[in-house]
C-alpha cells in the first residue's frame, strides 16, 4: 500500500470528473485504493480530451494512409512526404474552453501548444492558421472575445516568429456561450530526421527542459472535458499563461540539439503536463518510467506531487537523451537560458513510478494507464434531415444588386482584414499568397516548391445534415487548395461538438465523421492528425457541429499558383461545374430572408474530383489567369471578391431563364469554381472541358470599374470594397 | 560587404535579414551572438534585425540594448561604421542611445502587419543611394510599437539636419495622417544619427526583395549599401 493521507471519497472522485464505474475500473486495474496523486493522474489521462473515450471507436473509420503519409494520427503531429527529402509536419488543435474564459491567454496558449507539437517532431514551424467561431455580433461578450482571441493569437505567433497565413472567422448565436478557437501549425523537416515520442533503452536519462513548473493549468484538460455553466468564469485559474519568448528559445534549443543527434525521444508537455508526456514516452517504447519530483524545476515553493503531475505550465518538454550526449545537450540548453534537469529514467518494469521527498507517491502500470482508459460506444440518433427547399419558394430580393451590397457586408462574408493585419503574415519571407484568398501559399525553403494551406468547414450544413456537412468540409478544403493550383495531400481535423452523452449530439458526431471519411477516401486526402473537442455546451445549449478541416497541398512551382484577383480587362469569366440554384442552408437564405432552413447542397465527390482536376490543369499550364472556389454566398459573392481583390469590374450575362435570378447568383451548389482565361483561349478551354466531361460555361467578361449584370444596377467596385472592408472595423469600434 | 547580423534571444527576423543580405550582396553575413564582446574582424556593416528580443519584456529593446555585443556596436558606430536597425533593431538602437527618441505603442493599440508606402527623403546617404530622393517605395511593416516620438528639440534638430530618412506616405508620396498607420510624429519611419552612419527604421525592406514574394522595393536599400561599401573598400 502506498502512503495516502487523503481518503478517497465518492465526492472526491466526482470532483475529478470520474464516473463511479470509471472509478471501479481504476480499483480493478490496480487492486487497491489510489493515492490522491494517482487519482489526479487517472483523471488527467481518462478525461475526454486526453483519452478520446467517446470518439475513438468512430475515428477508426477515418482513412489515414497513403503512399505519401509518413506518420498518421497518434503522434504529436502528422507527417507527410512533400518530395525532395522534405516532410511537412502539421496538426490542428482546439483551445475552446480556455479562450472563452480568458480570451487572450486561452488563444495564445492554443497557438503555443500546437507549435510545440510541430517542433517536437523536429520540424521548424513555417506557418500558422486558425479557425475561429464566435457568438452573434450582438451578444454582449462577442466583441470582447474577438478582440482578446485575435490579440492572443497574434501576440503569441508574432513573438514566436511564425507567419499566420490563413484562417476563418465566423459568427453565429450558437457559439454565444462557447466560442471555438482552433489553431493549426505547419512545419518543415527532413524526412529522415523526424523525432518521435517512443523511448528506447533501459536506464536512459529522462530530461526536463524549458520553463519551470507552476500551479497554472492544473486540471486544464479536465475543464476542457466538461460543459460550461454560469459559474465557468470561476475556472479562470485553470487557464495557463503563455510565454512566447520561452517557446522561441525552446524551439531554437530543441532544433539545435536534434541537429547534434542527442535525442532518442521527445514529447511536449501539453494537456495533463508531466503525467501524459512521461507515460506516453514509456508506454510507446514498452518501458517503465521513474520520475523524481525533487528534481523538477519549480516556479513556486512547496508544490505537492499532485500539483506537479497535473500542472499545465507552458513551454516545457520531456526528452530521453543519449547518455553520452547529455553534457552537450545541457550546454545548448544553458546557452539559451532554459532549465535543464534530469528528472528520471527509463526502466524495464513497465511501471510508472513517481517519487517525492523520498516517498513513492505513484506506482501504476504504465501501459494500462493509457490503454485501459474507458472506451464508450455511446448511443446516437440521427435527427430527421430537413427536406430540400425549392428555390422558387424562396422570396427574391428587392434587386440582385441590393442583395449583393448587403451580403458583402455581412459578418461571415465581409473582409477579415481587421483580424489578419494583427497577425504577422510575412515573417519568414516566404508568404507567396497572403490571407484573404482561397488558400495561403508559402514557399518551401528557397523554392520553387510551395505549400498551400487552408482551414474550412460550413457548420450550418453539418447541423442540417451531418453526413453531407462532413463531406462538404473536406471537399471545400480540397477545392480551396485546388483553386490556387496545389495538389491536395492530407488533412488534420479538429472536431468540435457538444455533449456526447446526448444521443443527438453523438449522432452529429458520427454523421460528420462518416462524411469526412467518405470524402477523404474519394479524394485521396487522408487524415494524418487531429483533435476532438466535445462538451462545447453552455447551460445545455450546444454549438453548431463544427468539424474544422485543415488541409495541406503542394505545388511544384509556387510561381504557377493562381490567385483570385482578376488580372486584366477583357478576359472571359468561366464557371466550372453545374449551377442549379441551391438555396437551402445558404447564406442568402440566412442573411436576406432570416431563415436557416432546408437541406444543404449535396456533394458529388466524383464531380468534385473531375472539376478540381480540370481547374488545376488550367492553372498549372497557365491557361487560367485567376481562379476562385465557389462557397458561401455563391457565384455573385465570389465574383465580387475577385473584383474587389483587383479593382477590375465584370460585365455579366443575365441569369438563365430556367433558374430564378437570386438562386442562380447566390445558390451554393458544390464542386464549382470561377476561372478567368484570355478571351482568345475560350474555345480551346471549352474543348478541353468537353473532352474531360466537365461542365464549363462562360458567364461574362472582366472589365470596367463595376460588377454589372445585364439588366441590373451596376455596383462600383470601390463601393463594394468599402462595404466589405467596413463592417468588422466598425463593429469592433462599437459602431453598429 | 562583410555584414554582421546580431542575434539576441527572441529575435526572429534574423533569417530573413541574412537571406536578403546574401541575395543582394552575394555574401553570407556573420551571425553574432549577443554575449560576444567583439564583432568579427573586418565587419563593415552591423545589422540589428527585427523580432521580439527578450520577449519585449520590460520595454521593447531595453534588455538587448544592455547586452555585451552592444558595447562593441557602440564602439564600431563611434568609428563611423555603418549600423542598420530594423523594427526591434530600431527599438534597440534607441534604447542603447545610438539614436534619439522612442517607439511607443501604435496609436490604435494593435499590432499591424501590412504593406505601407515610404517616401525616401534623401538619396545621399549610404543607406538610400539605391533610391532617388522623393521616391515612394512599398514595404511591409509588422509591429505593435512603432509610433516614433521624441521631445520637441530633438525633433527640430532631426528635421533641421535632414536626418529623417523615411516617412510614411500615401501611394502618391503625400504625407497624410490616413497613411500613417502607427501615428508616428511627423510620419517618421526611419532616422539616422548625427554622423549619418546609424539608421533605424520600423518597416521591413528585407521582406520585399523578390518580385514573386511581395515586391522588390526593399532591394534598393541593400543594393545601395553593397555599392557604398564596395566603393569604400
Amino acid at each position: 500500500m502506498l502512503a495516502n493521507d487523503v481518503k478517497i471519497t465518492p465526492e472526491l472522485v466526482a470532483e475529478h470528473g470520474l464516473k463511479p464505474d470509471e472509478y471501479q475500473r481504476i480499483l480493478d486495474l490496480i487492486g487497491r485504493e489510489p493515492t490522491l496523486t494517482e487519482l489526479g493522474i487517472f483523471s488527467a489521462m481518462w478525461n475526454e480530451h486526453c483519452s478520446y473515450k467517446s470518439s475513438k471507436v468512430h475515428l477508426r473509420g477515418l482513412p489515414t494512409k497513403a503512399p505519401w503519409v509518413i506518420q498518421g494520427p497518434g503522434e504529436n503531429a502528422g507527417v507527410i512526404d512533400i518530395g525532395d527529402g522534405l516532410a511537412c509536419v502539421f496538426k490542428m488543435e482546439s483551445h475552446n474552453h480556455p479562450s472563452y474564459i480568458e480570451p487572450y491567454q486561452g488563444a495564445a496558449t492554443g497557438v503555443g501548444g500546437i507549435l510545440r507539437d510541430v517542433f517536437t517532431m523536429g520540424a521548424r514551424p513555417i506557418a500558422c492558421l486558425n479557425a475561429l467561431s464566435f457568438g452573434a455580433p450582438e451578444h454582449p461578450k462577442t466583441r470582447h472575445l474577438v478582440s482578446g482571441v485575435v490579440a492572443g493569437i497574434g501576440g503569441y505567433g508574432n513573438s514566436f516568429g511564425v507567419p499566420t497565413v490563413a484562417g476563418s472567422v465566423r459568427f453565429h448565436k450558437r457559439y454565444d456561450g462557447n466560442i471555438l478557437v482552433n489553431a493549426m501549425a505547419v512545419g518543415l523537416a527532413e524526412t529522415d530526421k523526424i523525432f518521435y515520442a517512443a523511448a528506447s533503452g533501459v536506464g536512459m536519462p529522462i530530461v526536463y527542459l524549458g520553463s519551470k513548473t507552476g500551479r497554472d493549468g492544473i486540471h486544464g484538460a479536465s475543464m476542457a472535458s466538461a460543459e460550461f455553466d454560469d459559474n465557468s468564469e470561476e475556472k479562470r485559474p485553470t487557464v495557463q499563461v503563455g510565454d512566447p519568448f520561452s517557446e522561441k528559445l525552446l524551439l531554437e534549443a530543441c532544433l539545435e540539439i536534434m541537429a547534434k543527434d542527442c535525442v532518442i525521444a521527445i514529447q511536449d508537455m501539453g494537456a495533463a503536463g508531466l503525467t501524459s508526456s512521461a507515460t506516453e514516452m514509456g508506454a510507446k517504447g514498452n518501458l517503465g518510467v521513474t520520475l523524481d519530483l525533487d528534481k523538477v524545476p519549480c516556479r513556486e515553493e512547496g508544490m505537492s506531487a499532485y500539483e506537479m503531475m497535473l500542472s499545465e505550465s507552458q513551454e516545457r518538454m520531456l526528452m530521453v537523451l543519449k547518455p553520452d550526449k547529455e553534457k552537450e545537450a545541457e550546454a545548448i540548453f544553458r546557452k539559451w537560458g532554459l532549465d535543464f534537469a534530469v528528472v528520471g529514467e527509463t526502466t524495464p518494469s513497465m511501471r510508472f513510478i513517481v517519487k517525492h521527498h523520498g516517498q513513492v507517491m505513484v506506482d501504476l502500470p504504465i501501459k494500462e494507464l493509457g490503454d485501459s482508459a474507458p472506451e464508450y460506444k455511446r448511443p446516437f440518433v440521427s435527427l430527421e434531415k430537413p427536406a430540400p427547399i425549392d428555390a422558387g419558394a424562396i422570396e427574391p430580393p428587392g434587386s440582385i444588386a441590393d442583395a449583393l451590397e448587403r451580403l458583402v457586408a455581412t459578418p461571415d462574408l465581409c473582409s477579415k482584414r481587421w483580424v489578419w493585419e494583427q497577425y504577422d503574415h510575412i515573417i519568414g519571407g516566404n508568404t507567396v499568397q497572403r490571407p484573404g484568398g482561397d488558400a495561403a501559399v508559402v514557399r518551401v525553403l528557397d523554392g520553387p516548391k510551395g505549400l498551400a494551406l487552408t482551414t474550412d468547414v460550413t457548420p450550418r450544413y453539418c447541423e442540417a445534415n451531418p453526413f453531407e456537412g462532413g463531406k462538404q468540409a473536406v471537399a471545400e478544403c480540397w477545392r480551396n487548395l485546388t483553386a490556387v493550383g496545389a495538389t491536395p495531400l492530407a488533412i488534420t481535423d479538429n472536431l468540435n461538438f457538444g455533449n456526447p452523452e446526448r444521443p443527438e449530439i453523438m449522432g452529429q458526431f458520427v454523421g460528420c465523421v462518416r462524411g469526412i471519411a467518405e470524402a477523404c477516401k474519394a479524394l485521396d486526402f487522408p487524415v494524418v492528425s487531429g483533435n476532438v473537442s466535445l462538451y462545447n455546451e453552455t447551460n445545455g445549449k450546444a454549438i453548431l457541429p463544427t468539424p474544422s478541416i485543415g488541409g495541406v497541398g503542394v505545388i511544384a512551382d509556387f510561381k504557377k499558383s493562381a490567385s483570385l484577383a482578376f488580372k486584366k480587362e477583357g478576359e472571359a469569366i468561366l464557371v466550372v461545374g453545374e449551377t442549379t440554384g441551391w438555396l437551402g442552408q445558404s447564406i442568402y437564405l440566412r442573411e436576406i430572408c432570416a431563415r436557416e432552413e432546408g437541406a444543404p447542397p449535396p456533394v458529388d465527390l466524383i464531380e468534385e474530383r473531375e472539376n478540381g482536376e480540370f481547374v488545376r490543369s488550367l492553372i498549372l499550364d497557365g491557361a487560367a489567369t485567376a481562379a476562385h472556389d465557389l462557397s458561401d454566398g455563391g457565384l455573385l459573392v465570389a465574383l465580387a471578391e475577385m473584383a474587389m481583390a483587383s479593382g477590375i469590374g465584370a460585365k455579366l450575362d443575365a441569369a438563365p431563364d430556367d433558374i430564378p435570378g437570386h438562386a442562380y447568383w447566390f445558390g451554393e451548389d458544390q464542386a464549382r469554381y470561377i476561372v478567368t482565361v484570355p478571351a482568345q483561349a475560350v474555345e480551346l478551354v471549352m474543348a478541353r472541358a468537353r473532352k474531360a466531361s466537365v461542365l464549363v460555361s462562360r458567364i461574362g467578361t472582366t472589365g470596367g470599374a463595376a460588377v454589372a449584370i445585364d439588366g441590373q444596377r451596376a455596383l462600383a467596385v470601390p463601393d463594394l470594397n468599402e462595404r466589405s472592408e467596413g463592417w468588422l472595423p466598425g463593429y469592433m469600434a462599437g459602431r453598429d | 560587404m562583410k555584414a554582421a547580423v546580431l542575434v539576441f534571444p527572441g529575435i526572429n527576423r534574423e533569417r530573413d535579414m541574412a537571406r536578403t543580405l546574401r541575395l543582394t550582396s552575394g555574401r553570407e553575413p556573420a551571425m553574432v551572438w549577443h554575449t560576444e564582446h567583439d564583432l568579427p574582424a573586418g565587419t563593415d556593416l552591423v545589422v540589428v534585425p527585427g523580432g521580439f528580443s527578450y520577449g519585449d519584456y520590460l520595454r521593447c529593446g531595453a534588455i538587448a540594448a544592455r547586452s555585451p555585443v552592444m558595447d562593441a556596436v557602440r564602439k564600431f558606430a563611434a568609428g563611423g561604421g555603418l549600423v542598420l536597425g530594423v523594427c526591434n533593431g530600431f527599438q534597440i538602437l534607441c534604447e542603447s542611445g545610438l539614436l534619439p527618441g522612442v517607439l511607443m505603442r501604435n496609436e490604435n493599440l494593435r499590432f499591424i502587419c501590412r504593406d505601407v508606402f515610404l517616401k525616401v527623403e534623401r538619396s545621399d546617404t549610404p543607406f538610400t543611394r539605391g533610391y532617388n530622393a522623393g521616391q515612394v517605395v512599398r514595404v511591409p511593416v509588422a509591429h505593435g510599437e512603432g509610433n516614433y516620438i521624441a521631445d520637441g528639440e530633438t525633433i527640430a534638430r532631426l528635421e533641421g539636419d535632414g536626418r529623417v530618412i523615411f516617412r510614411y506616405c500615401g501611394p502618391d508620396g503625400m504625407i497624410d495622417p490616413d497613411w500613417n498607420h502607427n501615428g508616428a510624429l511627423n510620419a517618421i519611419a526611419g532616422i539616422v544619427n548625427d554622423g549619418g552612419n546609424v539608421l533605424g527604421m520600423m518597416p521591413h525592406p528585407e521582406n520585399h526583395v523578390e518580385a514573386d514574394i511581395g515586391s522588390t522595393d526593399g532591394r534598393g536599400l541593400f543594393a545601395g549599401l553593397a555599392e557604398a561599401l564596395k566603393k569604400a573598400a
